[in-house]
């Protein structure tokens, strides 16, 4: 194995995505972060690879991720890594980081990535940035990106030129945001969040020319500290934000009480054919499961229509569904920030304005 | 055999959130609160000390008013306290916070049972690197999203969250569990308990006291030990509000002109 040290960064090259499976299916996060490390290998003008780790995964499943812009895959074969263990999956991602030396590697933010990232960033000794919502090389880019979405005066604000990764995020519990860089370690890591980044089109040719690069790792059982004993699905349905055409959120405007403000979001949603998200303050109060937040540390949804009831704003949320075609704001406060993200915005109680509102669009529905 | 639970002293961010000229947030200027998912790692401790006779120690790394928030943990129960300050530790990133916390737990001293808890993450920050970041400096192993403990003969058997179920796994000790909200109730302080805990033992270590440990050095603490560094910092620009509605009825229009319903 070639010698380490991070902080030798002229010896880094390549954009690297871990790409998650489970149960032997790829996760679709995997694609999205190709599609996004496609777009800095490309800055960079180095090579992207997708890193799977499994047992007897669908290779098939392994050569598609060069259609979503893998030029390599690094395929880990290995009984012990069928399941997800964060020693299993540290030491082969750490020993393979080591020996293969990229500048830049992507995880998913899933409930896996957020155990295996920081475990190996430590281990690397590099840094890690969490929950990223844009990325960025080139700071011609990236200026163009703090104008479209910043206060900062760009023109009169000095930047280094250089080809770090910026990594930007909702930072001070989602009140600001912040762009991270880890300039003298390597490699960069940051996590995303499911549904953060777009999946380009597949493209056949892309598939057709990855290289494969099957390994088989020195990972032995005595590596593994625990013992994974069984893998259960939630009896529940779990809502599906990230799919859904119309989301209803509610916020803290609802706790004078609770379950009629979730019973009239669920309603409408029933009306608007949609599924009801909510902020985090109401999946903190346990009014809804967590699977229902929207948010930097939620999901982020972009729906064709996003309805806010009694949700004030901050970044945090505004991070998860600032991008939905049509925002509808309902809430009592007329200098709440969600009006200045909304395409609409009613002020009002949300539980005097919801019956109206519902009972006018059944009729409208209904006369459809 | 001890339950090391790690704790954070955080703004509350839920209330009114003050920023400072330059940008960043004035920590100084709000209200602070024990982070919420350290609770429920406390609470795990001390129910683990009811069933085993355990002691039951928090840590916290931050300024020297955060002895308040370890008095009121010792007033819910926790035995003693230990308290990370020094301006050598100002300005780390969640890699040196790791290694300075790292070290104060092995300054502590972990035997062969004990367990290491922590919150699942903070939400000043949100970034659930803490916790596995410390796992790896103390070599030991890790569940984070933990829903549930028992306690075995020879170990441990928690279940893991996952976004669609859980994993139930088996973990030897000593090891780090994550907790998040839905593993307990985290009680309240009790009388007695708020009588006692100023009484209850709280150590300070300062960087004198943790310099000795190889994770503590001078590039590897503080903000010139920290990876990552913040480049810009900036508010979403002022944006035109969006089209006011007067009605319910005109909004309804506006939505079916439109034939977004």
């Amino acid at each position: 194995m070639a010698e380490y040290n991070a902080m030798d960064t002229a010896a880094f090259k390549g954009v690297w995505v871990f790409c998650e499976q489970r149960e032997g299916a790829i996760q679709t996060i995997s694609y999205q972060l190709l599609s996004e490390g496609r777009k800095l290998a490309n800055d960079l003008g180095v090579e992207l690879c997708g890193v799977v780790m499994g047992s007897e995964v669908n290779e098939g499943y392994v050569k598609a991720l060069g259609g979503y812009g893998a030029d390599r895959v690094y395929y880990i074969d290995s009984p012990l890594l069928k399941t997800y263990t964060t020693d299993g999956y540290a030491k082969v991602l750490c020993d393979l980081v080591q020996d293969k030396k990229p500048e830049i590697v992507l995880i998913g933010a899933t409930n896996l990535g957020r155990d295996l990232g920081p475990r190996c960033a430590a281990r690397l000794h590099t840094g890690l940035t969490a929950d990223c919502t844009h990325l960025d090389v080139d700071v011609e880019k990236y200026k163009g990106f703090l104008r479209e979405t910043s206060n900062i005066d760009v023109e009169n604000t000095a930047f280094e030129e250089n080809t770090n990764l910026k990594m930007t995020r909702p930072a001070f519990g989602g009140h600001l945001m912040a762009t991270i860089i880890c300039p003298r370690f390597r490699p960069q890591m940051s996590t995303v969040r499911p549904g953060v980044m777009q999946t380009q089109p597949f493209d056949e040719a892309g598939m057709n020319k990855v290289v494969i690069e099957k390994i088989t790792p020195a990972l032995t059982a005595e590596d593994i500290h625990v013992q994974v004993l069984d893998v259960k699905k939630s009896a529940r349905k779990m809502v599906d934000l990230i799919g859904a055409d119309v989301v209803v959120s509610v916020g803290r405007g609802i706790s004078a009480d609770p379950k009629k403000g979730i019973a009239l979001a669920e309603e409408l949603a029933g009306a608007l054919g949609g599924v009801v998200g909510a902020s985090r303050a109401v999946t903190d109060a346990d009014w809804l499961p967590s699977d229902h937040q929207v948010g930097q540390t939620g999901k982020t949804v972009h729906p064709r229509i996003y309805v806010a009831l009694g949700i004030s704003g901050a970044i945090q949320h505004l991070a998860g569904m600032q991008d939905s075609e049509t925002i509808i704001a309902v809430n009592k406060n007329a200098s709440a920030p969600i009006f200045e993200a909304a395409t609409y915005g009613v002020v009002g109680d949300l539980f005097k304005v919801l019956p109206d509102l519902i009972k006018e669009i059944k009729a409208i529905k209904a006369a459809q | 055999m001890k339950a090391i639970v790690c704790v954070k002293q955080v703004p509350d961010t839920q209330g009114k959130v003050a920023v400072k000229p330059d940008g960043t947030m004035d920590r100084a200027a709000m209200a602070t609160i024990t982070n919420p998912d350290d609770l429920n790692a406390v609470e795990a401790a001390l129910q683990l000390k009811e069933e085993t006779g355990c002691e039951v120690i928090v840590v916290t790394m931050g300024p020297p008013p955060a002895e308040g928030m370890l008095r009121e943990l010792m007033a819910r129960g926790a035995d003693r306290g230990v308290l990370v300050s020094g301006r050598e530790f100002g300005g780390s990133d969640t890699f040196a916070t790791s290694q300075i916390l790292a070290a104060a737990v092995n300054k502590i001293g972990v035997g062969p049972e004990d367990i290491v808890f922590c919150g699942r993450q903070a939400i000043d920050g949100d970034t659930a690197q803490v916790g596995p970041q410390i796992a790896e400096k103390l070599h030991m192993p890790q569940v984070t999203y933990v829903t549930e403990i028992q306690k075995k003969a020879d170990g441990l058997v928690v279940k893991r969250m996952l976004e669609d179920g859980y994993m139930e796994m088996k973990v030897q000790t000593p090891c780090l569990l994550t907790c998040i909200k839905e593993l307990n109730q985290p009680r309240y302080m009790s009388v007695p308990g708020i009588f006692e805990c100023y009484a209850k033992p709280l150590d300070i270590f300062d960087y004198n006291a943790l310099k000795d440990d190889p994770l503590i050095e001078t590039d590897t603490i503080g903000l010139k030990g920290s990876p990552t560094n913040v480049y810009k910092s900036f508010a979403p620009p002022v944006k035109g509000a969006g089209m006011m509605v007067e009605s319910v009825s005109q909004l309804v229009g506006i939505l079916n002109d439109k034939h977004l319903i």
